[in-house]
Order: structure tokens, then C-alpha cells, then sequence
């Protein structure tokens, strides 16, 4: 077996992945998958990034003690985890339900029909 | 330390080793093929993957670098471990499952998919090597001074007849072989393995730590976090952003825009670096498809998010119960913040002083885990990537035998493995912490543009791949050697720092001179950095991302029928092997 990379099992004819690109039910694939982490990719950036320079300029306003010894800064810390940990499991649930049924279909296809 | 700990952590050190060569061996008679070395066979399953993600990831630099800044500068470690997190949801959402869809072995191999085969790959494969380099420097040259700390070895002491330069120079030899040796023999099975075994323990040392901590302070953050502040003898800016990065400057109102720009920079490396490191890259090959790719990153996220939630416990415990300033005494970076803390809580819950070096050396060998794992993964990415990318599809232009392949990869390792323990022995005064931040520098500058781009632009192509490759990892390294990591003096807005006695001499300096901004600078003390930014995320990520797009803007070469086809195959899995 050569090591060349990436070797796809034997292109049958030339256009087969363009016809499945152009394909509906692919573009509609694509379309779910890019509105969904377009967006969040941007909104967490945004987010974290928010956290950031607060954390290089607001500092009278992180400094602000909510209970005890317990500031703003750490809870917004904190918020960085749970947002975090809550969009790792939300992408999942979302793509388990909506990319995995058509990406295995399509993937069926063009592994069974194709050759 | 107490020759019981000593003795004890050397014992408990010796074990590791055999048991992770054991380990190793097992693993190695069960790696046959190409898949198998390079990808485990992609066998394991989404938890076992995630675990290994988290060895691979959580580098000493997490666990006692992390814990050391909480312990000496409070929250500003806590910044540290929010980008190393968050970063995670790029690997998530952008990479991971595209990649296990359209790759093999390398990132290489989803970089240079749809374009010309040599000089892509050889671009990718010399940030490969170069990002994996430092990143080895950082776990090496710390293996090295937490060795000499850790065996209690003070400056003009001796213990075994080594003197602390002669036990560095041996643990970073000692570790280099090791290190060779896991990835020789047990290639990717082997190295995962080790990566899950240190996990367990990272995760266990730290959950017993935090729990003792717990209870000491009846779990009640706020009153942790009040004596920590009163003992760090810096009051209540010790729970805030701002003693070590992004600081206030007064009366200097460019050192303070400098301050807080550095700050930027170093979140954006952070939060931008992790989906660019070809170590953590290839780990999405190890299972069998996008979706177990998806759930090793999910686990992985909620193992690496609980252990830095911990060290916020560890951190801030040290400083509480071991003291800043005593921490600082041992080691003024902060690294033995961890261990301290161990032996402090053994000793009060554990029965005495002999519960205290128990704990410790626990901990010290949990650390060496850490250490090993880590430098495995990075010494199989840059042979697998010299020996897949280099040697397979560049020079022998594909027309290779698997085995031959493999046994290069072998070959390869060695050779990194023995320039990596040279360079390290020559760099063992560096800063591990700035060793680190470089890595993610170059990783996020040269590795993140190209990978993205390749995946969702359709008019990515060759040139536009290089020129980012090159472009991003030429602007990073140049932007650190013009820093003032390099350039030590004070100008403008570097102002001039309070020196000790030690560091004066070592600059040929009086010591109330007004000369020299850092001084540990590597080329000079007094001559002044051109550019004033020690983190090079801020110019260099930029750079990278616009010499790819230039690049891709002038030449014409387009191929829409590769496109389509690593379009089609990453979302839907279609040809993934």
C-alpha cells in the first residue's frame, strides 16, 4: 500500500463530488453546519475577548465585591467556563440530531453508489 | 525537601518509568502497521481519546506553572487558564471533525488536500517540527529545574555527587531518552496510553489536593480567597487581573498602553493557539470517526475545565497556606507553588511530616507523569510529520512502502529527540512560561490561518497556504527577537526595573542603574527592545492570516473539483479512512 495522502478510494469519474457539492441536500448540510458555529465561533470570541479587556481595563469594575471576598472578575471568570462547557455540549446535542442523519446518508451514497 | 521525600519521589519516579515502559512495550507488539503508529490503529474510544487529549494537553506549564502564578500573582494565572480552555471550542466547532473526515495522519494532510503537494507540505511540516520544538524546550528545561527544586538541591549543595547543573543536565537527558523511547517503541498506541495513565493521576493528585484544601477552609471560596489576599501581603489587588499582566504603570502612560496591549496578545495566542498545535491535531486521527472525534473534544473540555477550576484551588490554597513570599523563596517563578502545597497539606492531614514528604513526592512524580506524557506526544507529531510529510510525500513523492515510512518516522524520532535534548540543555535558563507562550504564538500565526482556509475558502490555494505557513511563523519568531525577551533595556515605555544584586552583576551593571527593563533579556540587559511587546500574538497572528489571503489573492491556480472533494468529505465522511 503507498502512503500517499489524501487517497480517495479510486475516483470513479471526474465531477462526482462537484454533482454531490451542488446537490441539495448537500448545500442544505452545509448551510446548517456553517449557521450554527459561524455564529458562535464569533459570539464566544466576542465574549472572551470582552473578558479580556475588561480584564486590562475595567479593573474598578471587576475589582466590584459581589459576596464576601468573592468580585466580578471571578465570577466573570467562572461564566467563561460554564459558557464554555454549555456551547461544547449544545454543538453536540445540536450536531448528534441535525448533521450526523444526513452526513451518514450522504456518505452512503457516495460510498455506495459512487463506484 | 527531607531525604524520606527524596528517596520516596525517586522510588515513585523509577516505578512510573517502568510501568509506562511496560506499558509501552505492550502497546508496541500490537502496533503492525502505518495506522497503528502513527493513529493508534484509530481505536480508541471518544472517552479514552478525550483523556489522552487532556495528558497531551495539560503540560507542566498548566499544572505548576498555573498554579505558581495564582500562587504568586492571584487572579492573573486564572487568565491563563480561561484562554487555554476557551480555545478548546475552535478545535470544537472549526476543526476537529472536519479534520478526522478528511486526514490521515498529519495536519499536513488536510493543509495541503486540494493543492501542490511539495511545497505545502514542507511548509507545514517545518512549523510542525519548529512549534513542537519550543513547546519540547518548555517541558524539558522545566523537567530540568523541577528536579533540582524538587530534590531540594540548592545552589553549592550536592546530593548523589550532582551538583543542581549536573541534575538538570541529566533530567533533561534522562526525559529525552524516555521520551525517544515511547515513541520508538510504542509509536502512537504506546504514547496514548502513557497520555491516559498521566491524566488519571493529574486528575487524582489535583482532586485530592483541592478537597484538603476544601476542608481546611470548610469550603468556603470566600474565606480561601480572603486569607490568600491577606497572606500574598498585596491585599485585595490580588483577587484582581493586573499585578503581572496588563499592569498600571504610573506617571508612564506608554508602558501602561504597552502593558495592556502584551495582555491582549498573550489572550489572543492563548485563545487562538490550542487548534493550531500539531500534537493536539493528530490526536483526532486516534478514533474511528467525526463523531467519536466530537465526543473525545467534548470530554476533553470537561476534563481540562475541571482540573483548572482545581488549580484555581491549588493556586490560591498555596498562597493561603504556604505563603507568597515563601513560595517565591524556593523558586522566584513559582513553580514549586504546587508541591509546596502538597507538603504543607500532608503534614496537617496526613499524619505529620512524614504525610508531608508522602504527598510530595506523590505530587513531584505526578508532575514527571506530566512532563513524560507531554513530550511524547510532542516528539511523535514532528517525526510523524517528518517521515509522513517530508520523507514520504515530498522526497520519495509517494512511491514509498509503508513499513519503510514508518521505520523513518522511528529514525525521526530520534534525531528530534537528541536535537531537542541538546537545545534544551543549552536553553535551561529560559523562562518555561515564555517557551510556551511562543509555541501557541506560532501555532495560532502560521498553523490556524492555513488550516482554516484551506477547510472553508474556496479560492485558497497553494501560494496563499505557504506564504501564511511562512508568513506567520517568520512574523512570530522575528517579533519575539526583537522583544524584549531578547532585548533587556529600558527605554520609553520599558521602564527601568529594581534589580537584585545577583541580576546587577549579571548585567554588568550597578546595581541602582536605571538601564535595564528585564534582565533576564538573552542578548543584552541594557539595549532597549525596538519592538516592546513580549507576546507576538497581536502583530503576528494578524500577519499570518493577511499573508495567507495575499498569497491566495495573487495566484490564479483554483481547483473546484478538489474543493468539492475535501468539502464533501469532511462534512459527511464520505472516503474517510
Amino acid at each position: 500500500m503507498a502512503t500517499e495522502t489524501p487517497a480517495p478510494p479510486a475516483p470513479p469519474d471526474e465531477g462526482r463530488y462537484r454533482s454531490v457539492q451542488e446537490s441539495d441536500e448537500f448545500g442544505a448540510l452545509r448551510k446548517a453546519f456553517r449557521r450554527f458555529v459561524f455564529p458562535i465561533t464569533v459570539a464566544f470570541l466576542v465574549w472572551y475577548g470582552l473578558y479580556v479587556v475588561l480584564s486590562a481595563y475595567a479593573r474598578g469594575f471587576m475589582g466590584h465585591k459581589v459576596t464576601g471576598n468573592i468580585n466580578v472578575a471571578l465570577i466573570f471568570g467562572l461564566l467563561q467556563f460554564v459558557s464554555t462547557f454549555v456551547i461544547a455540549w449544545w454543538y453536540t446535542h445540536w450536531a448528534d440530531r441535525r448533521l450526523d442523519p444526513t452526513a451518514e446518508r450522504l456518505r452512503n451514497d457516495i460510498e455506495g453508489g459512487g463506484k | 525537601m527531607s531525604s524520606t521525600a527524596r528517596t520516596l519521589t525517586i522510588v515513585l519516579f523509577v516505578v512510573l518509568v517502568l510501568v509506562t515502559l511496560a506499558i509501552v512495550v505492550w502497546a508496541g507488539r500490537r502496533t503492525r502497521n502505518a495506522t497503528d503508529f502513527y493513529a493508534g490503529g484509530r481505536s480508541f474510544t471518544g472517552f479514552q481519546n478525550g483523556m489522552a487529549i487532556g495528558g497531551d494537553y495539560m503540560s507542566a506549564a498548566s499544572f505548576l506553572g498555573i498554579a505558581g502564578i495564582i500562587a504568586l500573582s492571584g487572579y492573573d494565572g486564572f487568565l491563563y487558564s480561561i484562554g487555554f480552555l476557551v480555545a478548546w471550542l475552535v478545535a470544537l466547532l472549526l476543526v476537529a471533525e472536519l479534520m478526522r473526515n478528511s486526514g490521515r495522519y498529519t495536519m499536513a494532510d488536510v493543509v495541503a488536500f486540494r493543492f501542490r503537494q511539495a511545497p505545502v507540505r514542507t511548509a507545514a511540516s517545518v512549523s510542525t517540527v519548529v512549534v513542537s520544538i519550543f513547546y519540547l524546550l518548555a517541558q524539558m528545561v522545566g523537567a530540568g529545574a523541577l528536579v533540582a527544586l524538587l530534590l531540594g538541591i540548592g545552589e553549592g549543595q550536592k546530593y548523589l555527587g550532582m551538583t543542581p547543573t549536573t541534575a538538570k543536565i541529566l533530567t533533561i537527558i534522562l526525559i529525552g531518552i524516555l521520551m525517544i523511547a515511547y515513541v520508538v517503541i510504542g509509536g502512537m498506541k504506546g504514547t496514548t496510553y502513557v497520555q491516559i495513565v498521566k491524566a488519571f493521576m493529574l486528575m487524582l493528585g489535583a482532586i485530592l489536593m483541592a478537597v484538603l484544601v476544601g476542608v481546611a477552609y470548610k469550603f468556603n471560596l470566600s474565606s480561601l480567597l480572603g486569607d490568600a489576599a491577606a497572606k500574598s501581603g498585596k491585599g485585595s489587588n490580588f483577587l484582581l487581573p493586573g499585578l503581572r499582566y496588563g499592569k498600571d504603570i504610573a506617571g508612564n502612560s506608554g508602558a501602561t498602553l504597552v502593558s495592556k496591549l502584551d495582555l491582549i496578545s498573550l489572550g489572543a495566542a492563548l485563545v487562538l493557539g490550542t487548534a493550531g498545535l500539531p500534537h493536539i491535531l493528530i490526536r483526532f486521527y486516534t478514533v474511528p470517526n467525526a463523531k467519536a472525534a466530537r465526543r473525545s473534544v467534548v470530554w476533553a473540555i470537561g476534563i481540562i475545565g475541571v482540573f483548572y477550576l482545581l488549580t484555581l484551588a491549588l493556586g490560591f490554597g498555596a498562597a493561603a497556606m504556604v505563603g507568597s513570599a515563601n513560595i517565591a523563596k524556593t523558586d522566584p517563578g513559582g513553580n514549586t507553588a504546587a508541591p509546596l502545597l502538597a507538603q504543607a497539606l500532608g503534614t496537617k492531614y496526613l499524619g505529620g511530616s512524614n504525610g508531608g514528604a508522602v504527598l510530595l513526592a506523590v505530587i513531584a512524580s505526578v508532575a514527571f507523569a506530566t512532563i513524560l506524557a507531554v513530550v511524547a506526544g510532542l516528539t511523535l507529531a514532528s517525526s510523524s510529520s517528518v517521515a509522513h510529510d517530508l520523507y514520504a510525500n515530498v522526497i520519495r513523492r509517494g512511491q514509498t512502502g509503508e513499513r519503510d515510512e514508518v521505520n523513518v518516522a522511528r529514525y525521526s524520532a530520534f534525531v528530534i529527540g537528541a536535537i531537542a535534548i541538546v537545545l534544551a540543555v543549552f536553553a535551561r535558563g529560559l523562562n518555561v512560561a515564555f517557551l510556551v507562550a511562543v509555541a501557541f504564538a506560532i501555532a495560532a500565526s502560521a498553523n490556524l490561518p492555513a488550516i482554516l482556509f484551506s477547510l472553508f475558502w474556496k479560492k485558497f490555494n497553494t501560494r496563499g497556504a505557504v506564504w501564511g505557513i511562512y508568513g506567520g511563523l517568520i512574523s512570530a519568531v522575528l517579533v519575539v527577537l526583537l522583544s524584549p525577551i531578547c532585548w533587556g533595556g529600558s527605554q520609553g515605555s520599558l521602564p527601568a526595573a529594581k534589580l537584585t544584586a545577583a541580576q546587577a552583576a549579571d548585567c554588568g551593571v550597578p546595581a541602582n542603574s536605571t538601564k535595564v527593563n528585564n534582565a533576564t533579556a538573552l542578548f543584552s540587559c541594557t539595549t532597549p527592545a525596538p519592538i516592546p511587546f513580549s507576546n507576538p500574538g497581536l502583530i503576528s497572528i494578524p500577519l499570518g492570516f493577511i499573508a495567507a489571503y495575499v498569497g491566495a489573492k495573487t495566484s490564479r491556480e483554483r481547483d473546484d473539483e478538489r474543493y468539492a472533494e475535501l468539502e464533501v468529505r469532511s462534512l459527511t465522511g464520505a472516503g474517510a479512512v
